[in-house]
């Protein structure tokens, strides 16, 4: 199995992730590779086993919530320390609605 | 202290020094961050140390000695930590050229234990990108050397704790494991390497890779050491969610060594085609187990040959998905050249991204795309259900299963590089027991003619850390390490 280029492209988009013609190239290669192995799966009959989401123990369904208390977050200072562009308390990114 | 006896210490050793007031845990601290920074350039172990983080948790351990208080069971002990777990206001870049300047704004739970126990965190270690590998070859610092054999990789996505630790750069060291990254570079690296069951440990402050998979655990020079750094990180944690309320066990209570009677399980579909070094040693190893009295018998985990692709399914969806953040709003890296939102998203993205990460985001993306998503991710997640319960049954019958970690031992930088489905297929003996959530660990079974580290794989039930320890200790107690 191999991705055309026009699938990648889809999915990369998708994804959200901006591709090299050269790496396209590469993950029709390699992404068709990976896929066929998982194809594998297919010779197995799964009618009627339950798909397993998590790891899950014999706790009570509610024994994970926590108590609805305040607790301190890490304030708006630190949680943007990171932003690569900050200003008046809040991420600043590209204008997403233009004026009219 | 001397080098050697600096890369030489255990936990034990640091207890002792200090008790006798040989050196004081400040003293050690900055002995130990001297010598690991003069050797870090022969393995590329570290990215970066965190002195004043290191000395100030030295002198608490040291103040609280003065008073004769308890300084913990990790008391003075030099760590290294795994460079995807977050450490306030130290970086952490998970290998990724988006995150290198990125400094966290709180601890990991798992960190805030090891420094509650006394432990003295001296760096953050190299990994493969958000712990996408198995050779460490896919940071983008650059690759970390195997200190046993400078040509070879330490194994990944752990390879520079799994370095460090054979280094003698760190007595203990945190790593992570989603589908082999502890055990294998353990194995690869000569030490021992613990993936605990699913939710013993708490991941809150674990940079999010597959999160039904990932695992927080230690490496070790020995056993002791290795059920000393669980202790102090294992228990519920109200910041995760998926941390289990099980009581955690006293660990170093069980090594006792009594193993006689115990019924090891050596799985058939393990030792197939398995004619190599590695085999020979991990048969021998077996013998030293029957010598010990434990009682070995053949078992069948039929679905294993399906663990590659459901693994691969499971652990690249999840991916996808965890590192759809990194989109340059937030995270300290954004590409410069875009005018609009989705060009920034985009672009920032494939800039920061190296190889891995993106086959795996589209992988991931492509197995859940409108269409596909029953024929892969679901169809993964019932096989996984096949696969757990490969392992209740065999656990029905034996105590302890063992088999090889890896087909081989460390291969040489660069030689598997270009073909990520054979370096996915080398996951093949590890990557059963994260689909499972069992508890797992790879412990030194000798060496090849060429001086290789091989290890072997000891796995057992749910929540069952304290008899996997107490196979693994008298494994250990009876020469098996050496071979």
């Amino acid at each position: 199995m191999r991705l055309t280029e026009q699938e990648v492209r889809y999915v990369a988009a998708l994804a959200n992730l901006n591709l090299s013609d050269q790496e396209v190239a590469k993950m029709c290669e390699d992404l068709g590779e990976v896929l066929t192995h998982m194809e594998k799966l297919n010779e197995l009959d799964t009618a009627g086993v339950e798909p397993m989401a998590q790891v899950l123990y014999d706790a009570a369904e509610t024994a994970t919530l926590g108590e609805d208390i305040d607790r301190p977050g890490i304030g708006p200072e630190a949680a943007l320390a990171n932003a690569p562009l900050a200003g008046a308390g809040f991420f600043k990114v590209p204008k997403v609605i233009e004026r009219s | 202290m001397t080098s050697s006896e600096i890369a030489s210490l255990t936990v034990a050793k640091v207890r002792q020094g200090l008790a006798a007031r040989e050196f004081s845990a400040a003293e050690l601290a900055q002995e130990a961050l001297r010598f690991a920074q003069a050797e870090n350039p022969k393995t590329n172990a570290y990215l970066h140390f965190c002195p004043e983080r290191a000395l100030a948790a030295a002198r608490r351990v040291d103040e609280k000695l003065a008073r004769g208080e308890d300084a913990g069971v990790l008391a003075g002990v030099p760590v290294a930590v795994k460079d995807v777990i977050l450490t306030e206001g130290v970086r952490t870049t998970c290998g990724s050229k988006l995150l290198a300047y990125y400094v966290a704004p709180y601890d990991a739970t798992a960190v805030i234990g090891v420094e509650a126990a006394g432990g003295v965190i001296l760096g953050k270690t190299n990994c493969d990108e958000f712990a996408m590998g198995s050779s460490t070859e896919n940071s983008a610092f650059g690759p970390v050397r195997n200190p046993v054999a400078p040509d070879r990789v330490p194994g990944g996505s752990s390879g520079g704790s799994g370095a460090a630790t054979a280094q003698g750069t760190a007595v203990v060291a945190l790593g992570s494991d989603t589908g082999g990254s502890i055990r294998q570079p353990a194995s690869f690296c000569g030490v021992v390497g613990v993936t605990p069951t699913y939710g013993r440990v708490s991941r809150y402050g674990l940079t999010a890779f597959a999160s039904s998979l990932d695992h927080i655990g230690p490496f070790a020079r020995n056993v002791h050491d290795a059920a000393l750094l669980l202790q102090a990180i294992a228990g519920r944690d109200e910041g995760d969610a998926t941390s289990a309320f099980a009581p955690v066990p006293d660990y170093t209570a069980a090594l006792d060594g009594q193993v006689r009677g115990l019924k090891i399980g050596l799985p058939r579909e393990y030792f197939q085609g398995l004619a190599s070094e590695t085999g020979d040693l991990i048969s021998k190893g077996v013998e030293t187990l029957k010598k010990l009295g434990c009682e070995v018998r053949e078992i069948s985990l039929p679905h294993t040959e399906y663990a590659i692709g459901c693994y691969y399914i499971i652990c690249t969806a999840e991916a996808s998905s965890n590192l759809a953040r990194y989109d340059g709003v937030r995270y300290t890296s954004r590409s410069t050249r875009s005018e609009t939102l989705s060009d920034m998203y985009r672009n920032t993205r494939g800039e920061g991204f190296g190889a891995e990460c993106k086959r795996r985001i589209m992988l991931g993306t492509y197995v859940l795309s409108a269409g596909y998503y029953d024929a892969y991710y679901l169809k993964a997640q019932k096989v996984r259900t096949l696969i757990a319960r490969d392992f209740s049954t065999a656990f029905e019958a034996v105590d302890a299963i063992v088999t090889p970690v890896s087909p081989f031992p460390a291969f040489k930088l660069g030689e598997k590089l270009d073909d990520p489905l054979e370096m996915y297929l080398s996951d093949i003996y590890t990557i059963t027991g994260d689909l499972a959530g069992i508890p797992c660990m790879s412990v030194p079974c000798g060496r090849t003619a060429a001086g290789l580290p091989v290890g072997m794989q000891m796995l057992a039930n749910h929540f069952n850390e304290a008899g996997m320890f107490r196979l693994a200790g008298a494994f250990e107690a009876a020469g098996g390490f050496e071979g």
